[in-house]
Protein backbone atom coordinates (compact mmCIF):
# COMPACT_ATOMS: atom_id res chain seq x y z
CA UNK A 1 0.00 0.00 0.00
CA UNK A 2 2.79 2.43 0.86
CA UNK A 3 4.61 1.71 -2.59
CA UNK A 4 1.59 2.41 -4.32
CA UNK A 5 1.21 5.71 -2.39
CA UNK A 6 4.77 6.68 -3.03
CA UNK A 7 4.71 5.48 -6.87
CA UNK A 8 1.75 7.62 -7.14
CA UNK A 9 3.03 10.89 -5.50
CA UNK A 10 6.19 10.48 -7.64
CA UNK A 11 3.95 10.49 -10.62
CA UNK A 12 2.22 13.13 -9.58
CA UNK A 13 4.89 15.07 -8.67
CA UNK A 14 6.68 14.62 -11.86
CA UNK A 15 3.69 15.84 -13.96
CA UNK A 16 3.81 19.36 -11.84
CA UNK A 17 6.92 19.91 -12.44
CA UNK A 18 6.49 21.41 -15.61
CA UNK A 19 3.99 22.87 -14.87
CA UNK A 20 5.44 26.30 -13.92
CA UNK A 21 5.93 27.12 -17.17
CA UNK A 22 2.97 28.00 -18.48
CA UNK A 23 1.34 25.50 -20.45
CA UNK A 24 0.93 26.85 -23.84
CA UNK A 25 2.34 24.68 -26.28
CA UNK A 26 -0.43 23.19 -27.12
CA UNK A 27 -3.04 26.58 -27.72
CA UNK A 28 -0.81 28.92 -29.63
CA UNK A 29 2.00 27.07 -31.80
CA UNK A 30 2.42 30.43 -33.33
CA UNK A 31 3.44 32.15 -30.62
CA UNK A 32 5.99 28.80 -29.05
CA UNK A 33 7.57 29.11 -32.04
CA UNK A 34 8.38 32.52 -31.94
CA UNK A 35 9.53 32.24 -28.19
CA UNK A 36 11.79 29.62 -29.20
CA UNK A 37 13.34 31.72 -32.02
CA UNK A 38 13.83 34.71 -29.99
CA UNK A 39 15.79 32.06 -27.59
CA UNK A 40 18.02 30.65 -29.47
CA UNK A 41 19.58 34.01 -29.55
CA UNK A 42 20.05 34.39 -26.51
CA UNK A 43 22.10 32.72 -23.94
CA UNK A 44 21.68 31.47 -20.96
CA UNK A 45 23.79 33.21 -17.94
CA UNK A 46 23.55 30.16 -15.94
CA UNK A 47 24.88 27.68 -17.77
CA UNK A 48 26.67 29.81 -20.37
CA UNK A 49 27.28 27.36 -23.09
CA UNK A 50 23.60 26.76 -23.80
CA UNK A 51 20.70 29.01 -25.40
CA UNK A 52 17.57 30.40 -23.38
CA UNK A 53 15.73 27.47 -25.54
CA UNK A 54 18.13 25.09 -24.65
CA UNK A 55 18.97 25.44 -20.83
CA UNK A 56 16.28 23.82 -18.11
CA UNK A 57 17.85 25.97 -15.47
CA UNK A 58 15.28 28.43 -13.17
CA UNK A 59 16.56 31.75 -15.18
CA UNK A 60 15.86 30.49 -18.52
CA UNK A 61 12.47 29.16 -17.58
CA UNK A 62 11.61 32.70 -16.52
CA UNK A 63 13.09 34.46 -19.12
CA UNK A 64 11.46 32.13 -21.53
CA UNK A 65 8.22 33.00 -19.75
CA UNK A 66 9.27 36.52 -20.02
CA UNK A 67 9.64 36.67 -23.66
CA UNK A 68 6.64 35.45 -23.49
CA UNK A 69 4.64 37.30 -22.16
CA UNK A 70 6.43 40.11 -24.38
CA UNK A 71 5.37 38.76 -27.63
CA UNK A 72 2.28 38.84 -26.51
CA UNK A 73 2.47 42.47 -25.39
CA UNK A 74 3.18 43.08 -29.14
CA UNK A 75 7.02 43.71 -28.89
CA UNK A 76 9.45 42.65 -32.23
CA UNK A 77 11.82 40.17 -31.45
CA UNK A 78 14.29 42.92 -32.17
CA UNK A 79 12.58 44.75 -29.12
CA UNK A 80 13.26 41.94 -26.57
CA UNK A 81 16.32 41.20 -27.76
CA UNK A 82 17.31 44.99 -27.04
CA UNK A 83 15.83 44.23 -23.69
CA UNK A 84 17.81 41.71 -22.25
CA UNK A 85 20.95 43.00 -23.75
CA UNK A 86 19.97 46.31 -21.71
CA UNK A 87 19.82 43.87 -18.22
CA UNK A 88 22.79 41.28 -19.01
CA UNK A 89 24.61 43.21 -21.24
CA UNK A 90 26.41 41.78 -24.81
CA UNK A 91 27.18 38.81 -23.20
CA UNK A 92 23.89 37.35 -23.60
CA UNK A 93 23.79 37.52 -27.03
CA UNK A 94 24.84 33.95 -28.90
CA UNK A 95 26.02 36.14 -31.76
CA UNK A 96 28.14 38.67 -30.23
CA UNK A 97 27.86 41.93 -32.38
CA UNK A 98 31.11 43.62 -34.04
CA UNK A 99 32.23 45.86 -31.67
CA UNK A 100 36.18 47.58 -31.33
CA UNK A 101 35.67 45.02 -28.24
CA UNK A 102 34.98 41.95 -30.40
CA UNK A 103 37.33 42.34 -33.04
CA UNK A 104 39.67 39.81 -31.41
CA UNK A 105 36.86 37.15 -30.79
CA UNK A 106 35.63 37.57 -34.73
CA UNK A 107 38.55 37.71 -36.34
CA UNK A 108 41.46 36.33 -34.93
CA UNK A 109 40.70 33.02 -35.76
CA UNK A 110 40.99 34.06 -39.55
CA UNK A 111 43.91 36.00 -38.47
CA UNK A 112 45.79 32.62 -36.90
CA UNK A 113 44.77 31.06 -39.72
CA UNK A 114 45.78 33.02 -42.50
CA UNK A 115 49.15 33.35 -40.65
CA UNK A 116 49.56 29.47 -40.26
CA UNK A 117 48.83 29.29 -43.97
CA UNK A 118 51.64 31.90 -44.79
CA UNK A 119 53.67 30.24 -42.83
CA UNK A 120 53.31 27.03 -44.32
CA UNK A 121 53.42 28.21 -47.84
CA UNK A 122 57.21 29.99 -46.90
CA UNK A 123 58.21 26.79 -45.75
CA UNK A 124 56.93 24.71 -48.54
CA UNK A 125 58.91 27.24 -51.00
CA UNK A 126 61.71 27.17 -49.19
CA UNK A 127 62.16 23.70 -49.02
CA UNK A 128 61.78 23.65 -53.04
CA UNK A 129 64.64 25.68 -53.59
CA UNK A 130 66.76 23.70 -51.16
CA UNK A 131 65.73 20.48 -53.06
CA UNK A 132 67.06 21.72 -56.48
CA UNK A 133 70.14 20.36 -56.78
CA UNK A 134 72.72 22.71 -58.39
CA UNK A 135 73.19 22.36 -62.23
CA UNK A 136 75.91 19.77 -63.12
CA UNK A 137 79.55 21.25 -63.86
CA UNK A 138 80.61 20.27 -67.66
CA UNK A 139 83.11 17.39 -65.84
CA UNK A 140 80.15 16.09 -64.04
CA UNK A 141 78.16 15.55 -67.10
CA UNK A 142 80.83 13.74 -68.60
CA UNK A 143 81.36 11.47 -65.31
CA UNK A 144 77.98 10.70 -65.38
CA UNK A 145 77.38 9.78 -69.60
CA UNK A 146 80.34 7.37 -69.03
CA UNK A 147 79.38 5.73 -65.59
CA UNK A 148 75.43 5.39 -67.56
CA UNK A 149 77.39 4.12 -70.81
CA UNK A 150 79.58 1.80 -68.51
CA UNK A 151 76.53 0.72 -66.84
CA UNK A 152 74.66 0.06 -69.88
CA UNK A 153 77.61 -2.10 -71.45
CA UNK A 154 77.89 -4.20 -68.00
CA UNK A 155 74.21 -4.99 -68.35
CA UNK A 156 74.53 -6.29 -72.13
CA UNK B 1 81.38 23.13 -46.57
CA UNK B 2 80.96 20.46 -44.25
CA UNK B 3 81.51 22.77 -41.76
CA UNK B 4 78.85 25.13 -42.29
CA UNK B 5 75.94 22.43 -43.41
CA UNK B 6 76.78 21.58 -39.39
CA UNK B 7 76.31 24.80 -37.95
CA UNK B 8 73.63 25.20 -40.76
CA UNK B 9 71.61 22.20 -39.20
CA UNK B 10 72.69 23.41 -35.50
CA UNK B 11 70.98 26.63 -35.76
CA UNK B 12 67.57 24.93 -37.21
CA UNK B 13 67.89 22.42 -34.41
CA UNK B 14 68.08 25.53 -32.06
CA UNK B 15 64.95 26.92 -33.35
CA UNK B 16 63.42 23.63 -34.11
CA UNK B 17 62.94 23.27 -30.34
CA UNK B 18 62.75 27.14 -29.45
CA UNK B 19 59.83 28.03 -31.50
CA UNK B 20 56.99 25.37 -30.19
CA UNK B 21 58.42 26.01 -27.09
CA UNK B 22 58.10 29.81 -27.10
CA UNK B 23 54.25 28.87 -28.54
CA UNK B 24 54.04 26.23 -25.68
CA UNK B 25 54.71 28.63 -23.32
CA UNK B 26 53.00 31.45 -24.96
CA UNK B 27 49.46 29.48 -24.54
CA UNK B 28 50.46 28.45 -21.13
CA UNK B 29 50.72 32.41 -20.22
CA UNK B 30 47.69 33.16 -22.24
CA UNK B 31 45.51 29.98 -20.84
CA UNK B 32 46.54 30.50 -17.26
CA UNK B 33 45.19 33.87 -17.17
CA UNK B 34 41.83 32.60 -18.83
CA UNK B 35 42.12 30.08 -15.29
CA UNK B 36 41.77 33.21 -13.14
CA UNK B 37 39.12 35.16 -14.81
CA UNK B 38 35.43 34.26 -13.18
CA UNK B 39 33.44 33.25 -16.12
CA UNK B 40 29.98 34.31 -14.02
CA UNK B 41 30.97 38.12 -13.85
CA UNK B 42 30.06 39.16 -16.68
CA UNK B 43 29.77 42.92 -16.52
CA UNK B 44 27.10 44.51 -15.82
CA UNK B 45 25.59 47.10 -18.74
CA UNK B 46 23.49 48.68 -15.73
CA UNK B 47 26.36 50.31 -14.37
CA UNK B 48 26.01 54.11 -13.99
CA UNK B 49 22.19 53.44 -15.83
CA UNK B 50 19.10 54.45 -13.14
CA UNK B 51 18.03 51.78 -10.95
CA UNK B 52 14.95 49.91 -12.56
CA UNK B 53 11.99 51.29 -11.05
CA UNK B 54 9.67 48.21 -9.08
CA UNK B 55 7.03 48.68 -6.62
CA UNK B 56 7.40 45.36 -4.19
CA UNK B 57 5.83 44.19 -0.89
CA UNK B 58 8.03 44.25 2.02
CA UNK B 59 8.86 40.82 3.42
CA UNK B 60 8.07 41.17 6.78
CA UNK B 61 5.33 43.76 5.67
CA UNK B 62 3.23 41.96 2.71
CA UNK B 63 1.03 45.05 3.53
CA UNK B 64 3.70 48.10 2.79
CA UNK B 65 5.92 48.32 -0.72
CA UNK B 66 8.93 49.38 -1.14
CA UNK B 67 10.23 51.38 -4.43
CA UNK B 68 13.40 52.48 -5.25
CA UNK B 69 12.02 56.16 -5.16
CA UNK B 70 11.52 56.04 -1.52
CA UNK B 71 15.61 56.18 -1.55
CA UNK B 72 16.32 59.10 -3.77
CA UNK B 73 19.27 61.32 -2.03
CA UNK B 74 20.48 58.47 0.05
CA UNK B 75 23.21 56.16 -0.88
CA UNK B 76 22.17 52.72 -0.28
CA UNK B 77 22.83 49.04 -1.49
CA UNK B 78 20.31 46.45 -2.25
CA UNK B 79 21.49 43.04 -1.95
CA UNK B 80 19.89 39.98 -3.73
CA UNK B 81 19.23 36.99 -1.61
CA UNK B 82 16.75 33.98 -0.85
CA UNK B 83 16.69 31.81 2.02
CA UNK B 84 17.84 28.51 -0.62
CA UNK B 85 20.50 30.40 -1.96
CA UNK B 86 23.67 28.64 -0.16
CA UNK B 87 26.13 31.49 -0.92
CA UNK B 88 24.06 34.05 0.39
CA UNK B 89 24.58 31.70 4.33
CA UNK B 90 28.51 32.53 3.02
CA UNK B 91 28.73 36.17 2.58
CA UNK B 92 25.78 36.87 5.47
CA UNK B 93 27.99 37.12 8.57
CA UNK B 94 29.97 40.24 6.24
CA UNK B 95 26.57 41.97 5.67
CA UNK B 96 25.45 41.82 8.85
CA UNK B 97 29.02 43.34 10.17
CA UNK B 98 28.49 46.02 7.22
CA UNK B 99 24.90 46.78 8.64
CA UNK B 100 26.27 47.38 12.12
CA UNK B 101 29.13 49.83 11.12
CA UNK B 102 26.39 52.21 9.58
CA UNK B 103 28.23 52.85 6.73
CA UNK B 104 25.72 52.33 4.43
CA UNK B 105 21.69 50.85 4.45
CA UNK B 106 21.41 47.70 2.76
CA UNK B 107 18.00 46.86 1.54
CA UNK B 108 17.20 43.40 0.42
CA UNK B 109 15.51 42.23 -1.75
CA UNK B 110 14.51 38.30 -1.53
CA UNK B 111 14.29 36.77 -4.51
CA UNK B 112 12.30 34.18 -5.44
CA UNK B 113 11.57 33.11 -2.37
CA UNK B 114 8.49 31.74 0.12
CA UNK B 115 7.49 34.51 2.80
CA UNK B 116 7.91 32.08 5.49
CA UNK B 117 11.59 30.64 4.94
CA UNK B 118 12.96 34.31 4.06
CA UNK B 119 11.82 35.60 7.43
CA UNK B 120 12.61 32.46 9.52
CA UNK B 121 16.18 32.49 7.43
CA UNK B 122 16.72 35.77 8.92
CA UNK B 123 15.51 35.55 12.17
CA UNK B 124 18.15 32.63 12.27
CA UNK B 125 21.10 34.59 10.61
CA UNK B 126 20.16 37.73 11.69
CA UNK B 127 18.78 40.42 9.67
CA UNK B 128 21.21 43.16 8.27
CA UNK B 129 18.29 44.73 6.38
CA UNK B 130 16.43 47.79 6.69
CA UNK B 131 13.82 46.02 5.00
CA UNK B 132 13.56 43.30 2.18
CA UNK B 133 11.25 43.57 -1.11
CA UNK B 134 9.52 40.79 -1.60
CA UNK B 135 10.39 39.40 -5.52
CA UNK B 136 8.10 36.29 -5.27
CA UNK B 137 8.33 35.54 -9.15
CA UNK B 138 11.88 37.31 -9.67
CA UNK B 139 10.61 39.97 -12.56
CA UNK B 140 12.31 42.65 -10.47
CA UNK B 141 15.42 40.47 -10.40
CA UNK B 142 14.91 40.34 -14.38
CA UNK B 143 14.73 43.59 -14.28
CA UNK B 144 18.52 44.41 -12.39
CA UNK B 145 20.21 41.75 -14.47
CA UNK B 146 20.44 39.04 -11.48
CA UNK B 147 21.43 35.78 -12.82
CA UNK B 148 22.80 34.19 -9.81
CA UNK B 149 21.87 35.13 -6.28
CA UNK B 150 23.68 36.78 -3.90
CA UNK B 151 24.34 39.92 -6.30
CA UNK B 152 25.02 43.18 -4.47
CA UNK B 153 23.99 47.14 -6.29
CA UNK B 154 25.45 50.58 -4.65
CA UNK B 155 22.99 52.90 -5.91
CA UNK B 156 23.81 56.80 -5.41
CA UNK B 157 22.10 59.78 -4.21
CA UNK B 158 20.32 60.07 -7.48
CA UNK B 159 19.50 56.47 -8.01
CA UNK B 160 21.79 55.74 -10.48
CA UNK B 161 23.56 52.02 -10.23
CA UNK B 162 27.25 53.08 -9.43
CA UNK B 163 28.65 49.18 -7.94
CA UNK B 164 27.52 45.78 -9.02
CA UNK B 165 28.95 42.29 -6.96
CA UNK B 166 27.79 39.21 -8.58
CA UNK B 167 28.87 36.32 -6.20
CA UNK B 168 29.74 36.38 -2.51
CA UNK B 169 30.25 39.09 -0.76
CA UNK B 170 33.74 39.25 0.79
CA UNK B 171 35.32 41.41 3.59
CA UNK B 172 38.26 42.93 1.23
CA UNK B 173 35.30 43.79 -1.10
CA UNK B 174 33.73 45.86 1.47
CA UNK B 175 36.59 46.75 2.08
CA UNK B 176 38.28 47.83 -1.15
CA UNK B 177 35.65 48.69 -3.17
CA UNK B 178 32.28 49.57 -1.15
CA UNK B 179 33.13 51.47 1.92
CA UNK B 180 35.49 53.69 -0.30
CA UNK B 181 32.72 54.19 -2.86
CA UNK B 182 30.28 54.85 -0.52
CA UNK B 183 32.24 57.52 1.30
CA UNK B 184 32.97 59.09 -2.18
CA UNK B 185 29.35 59.34 -3.10
CA UNK B 186 28.05 60.27 0.60
CA UNK B 187 30.34 63.51 -0.53
CA UNK B 188 28.47 63.86 -3.80
CA UNK B 189 25.70 66.86 -3.14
Amino acid sequence: MFKVIVALALALSAQMLPAKEAPLAADNPELEKRVMSVSEELRCLVCQNQTIADSHADLAVDLRNEIREKIRQGASNQDIIDYMVARYGDFVLYRPPLKATTVLLWFGPIVLMLAGLAWLVLRLRQRGTVAVPPPLTDEERKRAATLLAGREGGAQ
Amino acid sequence: MANEAIQEQGRGGWLRFALPLGIFAALVILLGVGLTLNPREVPSPLIDKPAPLFELPQLHQPDQTFSPQQMLGKVWMLNVWASWCVSCREEHPVLVALSKSGVVPIYGLDYKDQRKEGMAWLSRFGNPYQLSAFDADGRVGIDYGVYGVPETYVIDKRGVIRYKHIGILTREVVRDKIVPLVQELNRDV
